[in-house]
């Protein structure tokens, strides 16, 4: 007989005490997490697009309609960018990094809730509701830094291989998205006030951090501002990805805090806070069926 | 390894019911959690072994608590206490089609439900064409599923769920769809499901379909098990559920125009087999200065509300034969043969005009009367019946 992955595990597994059948429980329960998560994915890509005309090409030009506003309003006109060279694609990296955070956390608030028939009649991971989120989130990032990418190449950027090392700063973003989604999507099952509270923060963010503005330029008018917003992981992300992929003249937590320790500031934040927001999702999750 | 399926052990379950949604944030900073709910006992202390190969029927009225034992039993809630053991792999079919989404074709709704299912892609695709096949959908496969019929939703999804490979399955309802074509593929299914000797629980109200797969039976009301055992003894505990209360109130069962209106109405307490027939009688009573043709019917009802005979509702063109001048308060009395199962039975009256149609009065619950018949049968009626050789 088939072996079950949508309901809670037997108990003939642990009664037999067989650890190998029990590993490969284990490992069915995972593959079923996969296809859940693809077969979600794939379904907010197939649903999403298919009645627009440009259909996932709005995706791209979302970004690149932001791009041209900031760069025109600020870049031009205001002068935020305090001279940077390669200004327009340091801002389009700033802005993808974001907007993948705004993509994440804004889709997570609802994951769950988005998914509360399913949750009534299937014993699933919950996990999976948000996950699919961050991977939907991802394909966009990935194909929108395509768009970068020929910017750069256009703009004659030269290509340096520490450019490679953003890989583990992405994968920072992508942990602290995940994080703060798993905190949202549980409060929203209970308190539907987080989705508005979560869209006023999330315009909040968009000015703290340094998207469009450079922070040498905020350095200039006071230092400790400056060190302080650097704090926040989203504008350590954004600086040190800018830093390697785009220009060293950008500053960074080093050029702000005296001792090096300041740099484990954010990451150990994301890292704590994340853990945290999973304990708290995995512990609320059994009871999401009869609260949504 | 363990002869039971499931294993329910002091089952609980409570939803808090606020009285006002608290779920906004203003409602907890201002402590109104504290007042204003509710606990609501769905269910209270339910204990039952399934064991392996048995097809279990669990019924119950709307609001009964079965279909959350049946969400406790899949680990979709939690038990407020107590525990449910499951020894065997697990499917759900509480509803045919999750996941489905109208956006979508037939086909990547059928690769959807199937990962819902817990099928990898590839037996997805091992078994899509016996799927399509048996829903009989081929041409469909590429529409979008919001321009399929109800119908030929729930067939593509019915056909998918056949497919579930799994030790236990919970069934919820699923013949309650669907038209005589798809209930008989359903039948057909139960019947192969029964045969290879896994393991259903079976949630339903339909009586007949409890007796004729389920093995052994139990019935919820109100949280809690009251009947526990054969398929027979559990439906008539059900049906009998159904039975209004004698001192039910007499307004609100009758209407019409008032033109005539009935009394006395009349049948006996209780038949036996001895009961050759069943006699019904009431009074007419016409309203003063009235005078004209009626039509006099009566209908009777089995516990569960639905007509068995009678020369009312439907039936009513063909009773030009009940038709009676009125002008005075006049007693009527009607003889049936009595081919009646054991059961509880009500009567409906009518009195209508055969011109308009209109409905002088219609007297629902105006007479009960139990039959009794041993051994019973599984028919709805027993005619009487020869046998001639010639």
């Amino acid at each position: 007989m088939g072996r079950s992955v949508c309901s809670p595990p037997d108990r003939s597994a642990r009664e037999r005490g067989d650890m190998r059948e029990r590993l490969a429980d284990v490992g069915r329960r995972y593959a079923y997490a996969v296809v859940l998560v693809r077969e979600l994915v794939a379904t907010d890509f197939r649903v999403k697009y298919q009645s627009s005309v440009l259909g996932y090409v709005w995706s791209l030009l979302r970004p690149l309609f932001m791009f041209a506003i900031l760069y025109v309003f600020f870049g031009i006109f205001i002068g935020a960018d305090a001279g940077l060279p390669n200004y327009s694609s340091y801002l389009l990296l700033g802005i993808l990094l974001w907007n993948f955070f705004a993509e994440v956390t804004s889709g997570g608030v609802r994951a769950v809730v988005d998914q509360s028939a399913m949750l009534r009649k299937l014993y699933f991971p919950k996990y999976v509701v948000v996950i699919a989120v961050v991977v939907t989130a991802f394909v966009n990032l990935l194909i929108n830094s395509v768009v970068l990418g020929v910017l750069m190449a256009i703009l004659g950027s030269e290509v340096r291989w520490e450019s490679l090392l953003i890989i583990p700063l992405v994968l920072e973003l992508a942990i602290f998205a995940t994080g703060v989604s798993f905190l949202l999507s549980a409060l929203y099952v209970r308190f539907r006030d987080t989705g508005y509270v979560w869209d006023i923060l999330l315009q909040a963010g968009f000015y703290i951090t340094p998207i469009f503005y450079s922070l040498s330029f905020v350095r200039g008018k006071s230092p400790y501002t400056a060190a302080f917003l650097s704090l926040n992981p989203m504008a350590q992300i954004i600086q040190d990805a800018r830093y390697l992929a785009i220009t060293t003249q950008t500053t960074t937590l080093d050029d702000l805090t005296r001792t090096g320790w300041f740099r484990l500031v954010p990451i150990v934040f994301v890292l704590a806070f994340t853990a945290w927001s999973t304990w708290v999702f995995k512990r609320r999750a059994p009871s999401f069926a009869e609260e949504v | 390894m363990s002869e039971y399926a499931i294993r329910v052990r002091d089952l609980r379950k409570e939803f808090v019911l606020p009285h006002e949604r608290h779920s906004s944030l203003k409602a907890v900073l201002m402590r109104t959690r504290d007042r204003g709910y509710e606990m609501q006992h769905v269910l209270r202390g339910v204990t039952l072994d399934i064991a392996k190969g048995e097809f279990f029927g669990i019924v119950g009225r709307n609001g009964s608590g079965k279909s959350t034992l049946l969400k406790l039993l899949a680990g979709i809630y939690q038990p407020t206490s107590g525990a449910v053991e499951r020894h065997g792999a697990l499917v759900p079919l509480i509803e045919l089609g999750v996941g489905f989404n109208p956006e979508l074709t037939g086909r990547e709704n059928v690769y959807l439900n199937g990962a819902m299912l817990g099928f990898s892609r590839r037996r997805v695709q091992e078994i899509y064409d016996d799927v399509v096949e048996f829903a009989d959908l081929e041409p469909f496969m590429d529409q979008k599923l919001k321009n399929y019929s109800s119908g030929m939703q729930v067939r593509l999804a019915f056909s998918i769920a056949t497919r579930a490979e799994a030790d236990i399955l919970l069934i919820d309802e699923v013949l309650a769809v669907g038209d005589a074509d798809f209930q008989r593929k359903c039948l057909a299914y139960f019947r192969e499901v029964k045969a290879s000797g896994t393991t259903v629980v079976f949630v339903s109200h339909d009586m007949d379909a409890v007796r004729k797969f389920c093995d052994r039976a139990v019935l919820v009301e109100n949280g809690e098990l009251v009947a526990h055992g054969t398929p027979d003894e559990v439906a008539d505990a059900y049906a009998h559920l159904f039975m209004p209360p004698e001192e039910a109130a007499s307004d609100g069962r009758r209407f019409g125009t008032g033109a005539v209106t009935m009394r006395d109405a009349e049948a006996p307490a209780e038949l036996t087999e001895a009961d050759a027939d069943l006699v019904i009688t009431t009074t007419l009573v016409p309203a003063d200065g009235f005078g004209g043709r009626v039509r006099a019917g009566f209908l009777v009802r089995d516990a569960d509300g639905a007509p068995v005979f009678g020369t009312s509702g439907a039936t009513a063109t063909q009773s030009r034969q009940y038709d009676l001048d009125l002008d005075v308060p006049t007693t009527i009395r009607w003889r049936v043969a009595n081919i009646l199962n054991d059961g509880d039975y009500t009567v409906t009256l009518t009195v209508t005009d055969p011109d308009s149609g209109s409905v002088l009065e219609e007297w629902n619950d105006a007479a009960r009367f139990a039959v009794r018949r041993v051994p019973r049968t599984a028919n709805l009626v027993v005619p009487p019946i020869t046998l001639d050789v010639v």
